[in-house]
């Protein structure tokens, strides 16, 4: 870079002094440096060393652990838990923002700050307040154990424990986004006749599409990999009430390291995609999503 | 040199800063970036205490001359000398430069007494002071740009104007050698503009700073400037007096931008100019026969009765403008529209015919008598303007 | 039905022509009710059915307290070296260009994405004594997995990406004139940075502190599995829960949740009022 400067005419050896707003090419050769291994040693290796695990037994062994019944129930549990949670809460998400960005109203902040609520809870935490609600010892226990109704340490426990976890996701990345536009569109197209549906379908959600994929695909990878919460209400049942990451826990507890990683593997390769998609999103349609990231 | 405002300004700023005031000389300065040409063979002398506007429009390097001056830029090629001594070879913290941003780039995290020590506070070894010392200067510097009171604000607490205030300040703490200004009032409102303007000029007079301010309003360049640099696509067109630039611009680029300007084409046959194929009454002078640009302002025209000699038109189009009309005339053949001024009372019609003749004048090249490598606006190929009247009479220059 | 509410004088909600805030605000009130509002105040109302001396015997439980102790120490620690490397990482990525820069960043948000369990038994497995880092360390008489040190290097992988992604963005918006107006004043670099660049940084740092802090705290797949979980050494809140809820022993659990959740929203309120401050003092905040 330096090198390649002409002298001037008057023979300054020296070449010029370097940008006054950046650092020396050492030192920015060494920061960089430190970065990159601190982000490869705690990011990196992790992420390698499951997929290397995973494999550490052969092919064979890794598809057998992924074919296996409980593995495979654990798989169509995580799947469901998913597609019923994050539609809920995609809907949740779609009328928050509707109600927090385009009206005033007061104790809107206030609002806002429960709604991110979940975020600050410990994972436990937010499986331990269904069990506290539900369980035996709880005013509801006997009368849903009495009425046959089983919440916990089953399905419908898991679902509400991930509902919990991923509850602010999509409304996090759409009102602020939503807020940003405006109401401007909505009332140009109610005064040329539309009505409210058309004005939604129509005007308000082709403007917030991609970051409504995005708040979608962080809600989707974390109902899919929370553990947990969902642990505290699963009751830990093989072949029923266990979840991916629970069946992880299990194999990892029973020294069954291959079967664990493979497993595991899964959940990276969706964190990995995940994480593709949300870049491809931003490298595209950065404009689009706003400034806010998804926790 | 001193105004009668200037008494109110501290003797011992103004002492000190007359000292360090520096001659500033910039020799064949050439900048590229990705290899286009943001200066090309640029080179400007400027004495010390002296007031210099760069001016030119958007684009034309001005902008990139400054931070080549305050080291923030190196230039690709040529050297800035310093009271003599080659620049290049000093980083931008060792020029000892004032810089005033556009943007003013204050320090939003410190108040306005900390923005303007800052400069003072960051010194080491010999030149270290005393935080009561700072705070000192700070408070007198304040008191110079008039904002006694506000030590303690914020700068989102400020107007446009206080900041730029705190931003000049900030800039003559360290007692620069030069003070470099970029579009100074650019963001503030009409009004601001022109307070502040007057009142930059008696902090010069009374500081005597070598200053080099940027701007893309003329108004502001020849109101304020010692002498004014017009820059066009990275070259500089011409240098001079306020007076200078404006009665003899030297390239149909500055006629046309400072100031209002009408052009025709014309030729020059017989030592005379004529429009297509009428004399105007005005001599060539020396000349060359053949195609050529008449610039005229609208504003120097002497309308005339019959048309013995002259341009005639007919009335396009006509609007008030304060206490005159401007008129577009539709002239030859061609109908080539030119602008000139008639008293307000002018009884001009459309469709009318009007005949006038330039009183102050001056000839350009066309473009298509340039030389095929030159780039349209050198073709003032013909050394600089070839030839400039006064009324009937002869060549100025 | 919100109309409803618009008595003359004090009005709910600025009148607006466009439909449907009965129905989004009603839903979503419902639905944040029985999520999120009643469940965790069932919490709350169990914990103050306790009465105030049971709940202060199992809150001041030295194996409460030790649990309690780990989980905020830890997190601690762990946020003091996220906000150093996370704005590391965050100026490394705004200022320098290196090749593959892009996915770092994208790599970046793994912590967020990568499921907690998963992290947990990868990190045990390089951090364990015969793991890729452990295996280096162990000569050295350093033992990471199954100790504090275990857990808190679990919380710097959770807590990294809210440094980063803070701090990013409000860097990414340093005006560079600032800098060079330092530069102008005589400022070295180390001197620009220090004093102009990250003094203008502090609220996000801190944001992002708090932010790093608050999810190590509440912190549980990622670490159990590292922890080691020996009670009063590296044993964590989270799991002391989940272990009383084992018990069947709910008192105690719900006791140790409400003083981590008080905590916790305490942090909340915390990081609004250095926003709010940051906002009215300088003009900024994030």
């Amino acid at each position: 870079m330096v090198i390649d400067q002409p002298f001037s005419a008057a023979g300054a050896q020296t070449p010029p002094p370097r940008s006054a707003v950046t650092e020396g090419r050492a030192t920015r050769v060494a920061l960089t440096v430190i970065a990159l291994l601190f982000l490869a040693v705690f990011l990196v290796l992790p992420l390698v060393i499951v997929f290397l695990q995973a494999f550490a037994n052969g092919v064979g062994a890794y598809f057998a652990a992924l074919t296996e019944p409980d593995a495979v129930a654990a798989i169509q549990l995580t799947l469901l838990v998913a597609a019923i949670a994050v539609p809920l809460n995609l809907a949740f998400g779609v009328a928050a923002a509707w109600a927090v960005a385009k009206f005033e109203f007061k104790g809107k902040a206030f609002l806002t700050t429960l709604i991110d609520l979940p975020f600050s809870v410990s994972p436990v935490i937010s499986g331990l307040v269904y069990v506290l609600l539900f369980g035996s010892q709880s005013l509801l226990g006997p009368w849903l154990a009495a009425h046959g109704v089983q919440i916990l340490f089953a399905v419908p426990g898991i679902v509400l424990a991930t509902i919990f976890v991923t509850f602010p996701f999509v409304a996090r990345e759409l009102i602020p986004l939503m807020e940003e536009q405006g109401t401007a569109d909505e009332e140009a197209a109610l005064s040329l006749g539309a009505s409210g549906w058309q004005t939604f379908l129509r005007v308000t959600l082709p403007n917030v599409k991609w970051g409504l994929l995005y708040g979608v695909l962080l809600c989707n990878a974390r109902a899919m990999g929370e553990f947990g919460a969902v642990s505290v209400v699963s009751g830990h049942i093989r072949g029923l009430t266990n979840t991916m990451p629970l069946q992880v826990e299990i194999l990892y507890n029973e020294y069954n390291f291959a079967g664990a990683f493979a497993v595991a593997s899964l959940l990276a390769l969706l964190a990995l995609v995940t994480l593709i998609i949300k870049t491809i999103l931003e490298f595209r349609y950065g404009d689009a999503l706003s400034g806010s990231t998804g926790h | 040199m001193i105004r009668k405002s200037g008494c109110r300004f501290s003797e011992k700023i103004m002492l000190k800063q007359r000292d360090r005031a520096m001659d500033l000389s910039i020799r064949n300065v050439r900048k590229e970036f990705d290899r286009f040409a943001a200066l090309d063979d640029v080179s400007l002398d400027i004495r010390s205490g002296e007031l210099i506007a760069l001016l030119g429009p958007s684009g034309s390097g001005k902008t990139t001359l400054l931070r080549l001056i305050a080291g923030l830029d190196h230039p690709t090629g040529g050297q800035i000398f310093f009271g003599g001594e080659d620049a290049s070879v000093k980083t931008v913290q060792e020029r000892n430069i004032g810089f005033v941003f556009q943007s003013y780039a204050l320090f939003r995290h410190m108040n306005v007494l900390d923005n303007i020590g800052f400069g003072l506070s960051v010194r080491r070894g010999a030149d270290r002071m005393a935080k009561a010392e700072i705070a000192r200067r700070a408070t007198e510097l304040l008191d110079l740009v008039q904002l006694s009171g506000l030590e303690r604000r914020y700068p989102h607490q400020l107007s446009g104007g206080q900041r730029q205030r705190v931003a000049l300040a900030r800039a003559m703490a360290i007692e620069p050698s030069v003070l470099l200004l970029d579009e100074p009032f650019g963001a503030l409102d009409a009004k601001v503009r022109r307070d502040l303007r007057s009142w930059l000029r008696e902090i010069h007079d009374a500081t005597g700073h070598t200053t080099v301010f940027v701007t893309h309003d003329q108004d502001e360049a020849l109101e304020l400037a010692d002498r004014v640099v017009v820059m066009n696509e990275g070259r500089i067109e011409q240098i001079g007096t306020a007076d200078d630039v404006y009665d003899t611009p030297n390239s149909p680029f500055v006629f046309g931008f400072i100031g209002e300007s009408s052009s025709l084409p014309i030729h020059v046959e017989a030592g005379q100019l004529w429009f297509e194929d009428r004399p105007l009454g005005l001599p060539a002078g020396d000349a060359p026969d053949g195609k050529a640009l008449l610039y005229f302002r609208p504003q120097e025209v002497k309308l005339l009765d019959g048309c013995g000699g002259c341009i005639a038109g007919t009335v396009a189009a006509g609007r008030r403008v304060a206490g005159t009309r401007r008129l577009e005339l539709e002239v030859g053949g061609h109908r080539e529209r030119v602008e000139i001024e008639v008293p307000a009372s002018h009884p001009a019609a459309a469709r009318s015919r009007i005949a006038f003749r330039p009183e102050k004048w001056r000839l350009f090249g066309t473009p298509g008598e340039a030389a095929p490598s030159e780039k349209v606006r050198r073709i003032s190929g013909w050394p600089a303007a070839v030839q400039a009247g006064e009324g009937s009479s002869a060549a100025r220059r | 039905m919100a109309t409803a509410l618009a008595h003359a004088g004090w009005r709910f909600r600025r009148p607006s022509v466009i439909p449907g805030f009965g129905l989004t605000f009603g839903f979503s009130i419902a639905y944040l009710s029985l999520i999120v509002l009643i469940p965790l105040a069932g919490v709350v109302w169990r914990s103050a059915s306790l009465g105030w001396p049971e709940f202060w015997r199992i809150a001041s439980d030295p194996r409460t307290l030790g649990a309690l102790k780990m989980s905020f120490g830890g997190a601690l620690a762990a946020a003091l070296v996220n906000i150093v490397f996370g704005t590391l990482v965050a100026w490394v990525l705004v200022r320098y260009r290196f090749p593959g820069k892009r996915i770092v960043d994208a790599m970046v948000d793994l912590p967020f994405a990568l499921p907690t369990a998963v992290a947990g038994i990868a990190l045990t497995t390089l951090y364990a004594p015969n793991g890729w880092i452990g295996g280096l360390l162990a000569p050295l008489g350093i033992k990471v997995a199954y100790t504090p040190l275990g857990i808190i290097v679990a919380m710097v992988f959770i807590g990294l990406p809210f440094v980063v992604r803070t701090v990013q963005p409000v860097m990414e918006e340093i005006d560079r004139e600032v800098e060079e107006a330092a530069a102008t004043l005589g400022a070295r670099r180390a001197q620009t940075v220090r004093r102009v660049i990250l003094p203008g940084l502090a609220p996000a740092i801190l944001t992002g502190f708090a932010l790093a802090f608050a999810r190590a705290v509440g912190e549980y797949g990622s670490v159990i599995f590292i922890a080691g979980n020996i009670p009063y050494v590296s044993e964590i809140a989270p799991l002391l829960i989940v272990i009383r809820l084992e018990e069947y022993n709910y008192a105690a659990a719900t006791a140790i949740a409400t003083v981590m959740l008080a905590i916790s929203f305490a942090m909340l309120f915390v990081i609004n009022l250095i926003q709010a401050w940051s906002r009215r003092r300088y003009g900024y905040g994030h």
